[in-house]
């Protein structure tokens, strides 16, 4: 938030002339740029036509990589030396356990231990990527929507690869649809229930997308307020709101990370376990 | 009419109309879940995370069109 508040005064100096009708600094703030933090420019690489180029977001991933394998292989280390955890991995012992006894099992059943390490990639990636974006002068990776499109589309092959393994690849199309229809119904059935399989992950990724950039755009947008109206009365209240909206973006990012674990483990566990 | 920028008005239109059916929804899935657990206190923690989930996917659908309407919106 202090970011935030920076940033909007400085661009505002500049829009205060024109009667701050210029609201294009908000989409500025929630976009990825170039230029790391607004200062340290960053090298532009173009690959076979393709934008390549490391911009704020992809550092923002590379940090959550170096955080993540970090925090991990110094977890792993210290189970060789007691089985009871000390540190940090007694706190990430917790998220592990909720992930395969709250998210994995019930949902999956029989067969989640081998979707379980890509669960629980998912799920910490999404967690650091949206915690990142919370701490000042910081870019949400997950407010992307090529991020979320990514991890969607990966979610979309384990859960085809997954079902396709346990029953075959025509025993898994075959088991799309349910027992009990009318064979003059199955054509569209097949078709709607290839339909669904798409949709599915393009809900997931729209979902985490907007759930991150709408909490940071509120924020903006009111801290905002206080310039396009230009008094002190406002600035108050316009904070008071900001820090509201700022808590709820804690509980929104650690329930956008457990939501996407979730439907992917949740459609992990129809397309293998296929009766309806 | 002319230069009128129908673009703005209606992505405003579009977020209050939203918001609308989003709360109306989360609201009966809380209630729903409030009634549930004075009925049966002891299913209470199992009751939260359902309502949570369900409250999650509902905002969802409203975050689709609220993407649409900025989308209008920086037309």
């Amino acid at each position: 938030m202090i970011t935030e508040t920076i940033k909007a005064v400085s661009d505002s100096l500049q829009v205060v002339e024109h009667g701050a009708e210029d609201t294009s600094w908000i989409v500025h703030h929630i976009l990825d740029s170039h230029e790391l933090f607004g200062i340290i420019p960053l090298p532009e690489i173009h690959l076979f036509g393709l934008d390549m180029s490391i911009t704020q977001h992809v550092v923002m991933m590379w940090l959550a990589l170096i955080i993540l394998v970090i925090a991990f292989t110094k977890t792993a280390k210290s189970y060789k030396i007691s089985r009871a955890p000390k540190g940090v991995a007694n706190f990430l012992e917790v998220l592990v356990l909720f992930v395969k006894d709250e998210i994995a099992k019930p949902t999956i059943g029989k067969g989640y231990e081998m979707f379980l390490p890509y669960l629980l990639t998912v799920f910490f990636f999404i967690l650091t990527c949206n915690f990142l974006g919370l701490i000042p002068f910081m870019a949400t990776a997950s407010s992307n929507i090529s991020v979320t499109a990514s991890l969607a589309i990966i979610s979309f092959f384990v859960v085809q690869i997954g079902g396709v393994i346990k029953n075959g690849f025509f025993g898994y199309f075959k088991g799309l649809i349910p027992h009990g229809v009318p064979t003059w119904l199955l054509p569209i059935m097949f078709v709607v229930e290839l339909l669904g399989l798409v949709t599915k992950p393009f809900a997931l990724a729209i979902r985490l997308f907007a759930n991150m950039s709408a909490g940071h755009i509120v924020i903006l947008a009111l801290i905002g307020l206080i310039f396009i109206l230009k008094t002190f009365i406002v600035v108050p209240v316009s904070i008071a709101f900001a820090l509201f909206i700022y808590l709820l973006e804690i509980l929104v990012a650690l329930i956008q990370a457990y939501i996407f674990t979730m439907l992917s483990s949740l459609f992990i566990g129809m397309a293998v376990h296929q009766d309806h | 009419m002319e230069g009128f920028n129908v673009a703005h008005l209606a992505a405003g239109f579009g977020a209050a109309l939203t918001v609308i059916g989003g709360a109306l929804g989360i609201g009966k899935i809380a209630s729903a879940a409030m009634e549930a657990s004075g009925r049966q206190p002891e299913a209470a923690g199992d009751i939260r995370t359902s309502m949570i989930i369900a409250a999650a996917l509902i905002e969802g659908i409203s975050l689709f069109a609220l993407v649409i309407c900025i989308l209008l919106a920086l037309k």
